[in-house]
């Protein structure tokens, strides 16, 4: 059976989700997904150790595209839709230095 | 009027298309704020469209097979310089620099876009009640769910506000609305719809699917759409097959699948009205028997370990850089942690969570490997029903319509509205919901003809053969 998601847990997966949660978000995040891990850990009894994975429903192939010059979306209809942008680039905040 | 009968009338010139869309504007002005199908009313675009098919028909050209037909699309499909939100906080007001094709494809077949509509956010739902901006009600009775993701889709053409529409499917969000909603709605095979400009959820399950009143207006949606596109690397580039006509079962090799039917939480008027479709098809001269599809059984499991563990990935690049809401942070982390979290809704970020958790050290082997492990049993048991089956039946939902705000506190029993469709998404296959009959509360059902991969002229004929039966 899944093992009961602590609060500790999903402190470290909201790190790794990009997620600023509140306490009472961790708390209920942690009931919810220790509730749903349990419900589809059934799958854990299956003897699977033969079976092949499927990532996709389709054989799929790498699809390449000509060389060849064509449009692409316009630039500044783009960064029109940018939160900020500056100099044909999208401004971030800062990148380097004193993080927490 | 049926979407085919508009055209025709429309590409006759005995009707103009710009009456068409005023009728559809005015229902839609009727009943919208009691339904809220709609996150966006394009009344002004739409009838700039309807004036040029107008045109085209006085010069004598012929504007397509979709001439003057409204089609409401979900507001997860890019329409280009017209707001897409995905009914979600981190993309309102964002304009997208793009269309997709569906839509182009669309278009050019002289179809209207004539709104965008309501979803659970980022399709994330089964009850159109995830939505930022609102839930969406089911227009035979408005204290009742339209279902979901794509309620909006479903409530605008059970409403009458398009004779069409346009929805996305991932593990049921076309068909599960489409029964709890008495309309047909169509999930076609992976990879035989264009995926280009469908802001995507996860990407091995999702596609593109119409809804319709009737089983042939579905089939001309889906025959506009269709085809190989070389702006998705997933796209079938062999030739679609030909839907035909015909309602023609005599011969068909019906099977009725257990493990969707025969379990607990189905209600028994939905299970019986499965036994009385089959009966139908039985009467027109089909052979029906019962099939299991055991590893269906694990789908659910299988469905909510990789859709969330693909939709953490996809949802990665909603970081408040290139498009849409940005919160202040003191960094670039920070600004992408608080931006997310003002930014999606509580099933968003749930999904995501469990996701990542999937996902994470230590645990992709026991939850998305095995997942993916199971995905490959449900194809295998799939392929040895179709060596005895044509088509497969089973009940879309479980239930009618339940009453809004009745399963929100419980995301596993939410969930659960989605057991019969999954299975398809994880197979790739083919599958549809058809009106039949109502149920304890006199909302209708619906009921999922399955077909194997590119199976689709098949489960059209067996479909047509229901509508027909249907009570």
């Amino acid at each position: 059976m899944a093992d009961p998601i602590s609060p500790a847990d999903v402190h470290h997966v909201a790190k790794l989700s990009r997620l600023a949660l509140t306490d009472n978000e961790v708390e209920h995040l942690a009931r919810e997904l220790g509730g749903i891990l349990g419900h589809v850990a059934d799958i854990e009894a299956l003897d699977l150790d033969d079976v092949q994975p499927t990532a996709h429903p389709l054989p799929l192939e790498n699809v390449f595209r000509a060389d060849e010059v064509r449009p692409s979306l316009d630039r500044s209809e783009v960064l029109a839709q940018a939160p900020a942008a500056e100099d044909d680039r999208f401004r971030v905040p800062r990148i380097l230095g004193e993080a927490p | 009027m049926t979407a085919i009968q508009i055209a025709d009338a429309v590409r006759r010139g005995e009707r103009t298309a710009r009456s068409v869309v005023e009728g559809y504007l005015a229902a839609i002005d009727a009943r919208e704020a009691e339904i809220h199908a709609c996150n966006t009313v394009l009344a002004d675009s739409a009838l700039a469209a309807a004036d040029v098919v107008d045109a085209a028909v006085a010069r004598g050209e012929d504007p397509g097979p979709l001439a003057g037909v409204p089609v409401a699309l979900k507001d997860n499909l890019c329409t280009r310089g017209i707001a897409t939100t995905c009914s979600s906080k981190i993309l309102d007001g964002w304009l997208p620099p793009y269309t997709a094709t569906v839509v182009d494809r669309l278009v050019a077949a002289g179809g209207i876009p004539i709104a965008k509509t309501n979803l659970d956010e980022f399709a994330m739902g089964s009850s159109t009640e995830n939505s930022a901006f609102g839930t969406t009600r089911n227009p035979h009775d408005v204290t009742r769910v339209p279902g979901g993701s794509s309620g909006g889709s479903a409530a605008a053409v059970a409403a009458g506000f398009a004779p069409l529409a346009l929805g996305s499917d991932t593990g049921g969000s076309i068909r599960q609305p489409a029964a709890l909603c008495g309309v047909v709605g169509v999930k076609p095979t992976y990879g035989l719809v264009s995926r280009y400009g469908l802001i995507a959820f996860a990407s091995s399950l999702d596609q593109i699917g119409p809804f319709a009143q009737n089983v042939d207006d579905a089939a001309l949606l889906l025959e506009t759409i269709w085809g190989h596109d070389r702006m998705d690397s997933t796209s079938i580039e062999s030739e679609p097959p030909a839907l035909g006509r015909s309602g023609d079962v005599s011969g068909l090799r019906v099977g009725i699948v257990e493990e969707l039917t025969d379990v607990d939480g189905i209600a028994p008027e939905v299970r019986a009205a499965v036994e009385r479709a089959a009966a139908s098809l039985k009467a027109a001269g089909a052979t029906v028997d019962r099939v299991s599809v055991p590893s269906c059984a694990y789908g659910l499991s299988a469905y909510y370990l990789i859709a969330p563990a693909e939709a953490s990935s996809n949802l990665a690049r909603y970081d408040g850089v290139r498009y849409g809401l940005r919160a202040d942070g003191v960094d670039v982390a920070d600004m992408n942690a608080k931006t997310r979290a003002a930014g999606f809704g509580p099933e968003v970020k749930r999904r995501i969570m469990l996701g990542t958790y999937a996902l994470s050290a230590g645990y992709y082997d026991a939850y998305y490997g095995k997942a993916q492990k199971v995905r490959t049993l449900i194809i295998r048991d799939f392929a040895a029903a179709y060596e005895r089956f044509d088509v497969l039946l089973s009940p879309t939902a479980p239930t009618e319509a339940f009453e809004i705000g009745a399963k929100t506190a419980d995301p596993l029993a939410m969930y659960l509205s989605d057991v019969c469709t999954i299975p398809t998404n994880l197979a790739g296959h083919a599958a549809m919901s058809v009106p039949f009959g109502v149920g304890a509360a006199g909302l209708p059902i619906g009921v999922q003809v399955l077909a194997p991969a590119l199976g689709e002229p098949v489960m059209f004929r067996a479909a047509r053969a229901l509508e027909a039966a249907a009570p």
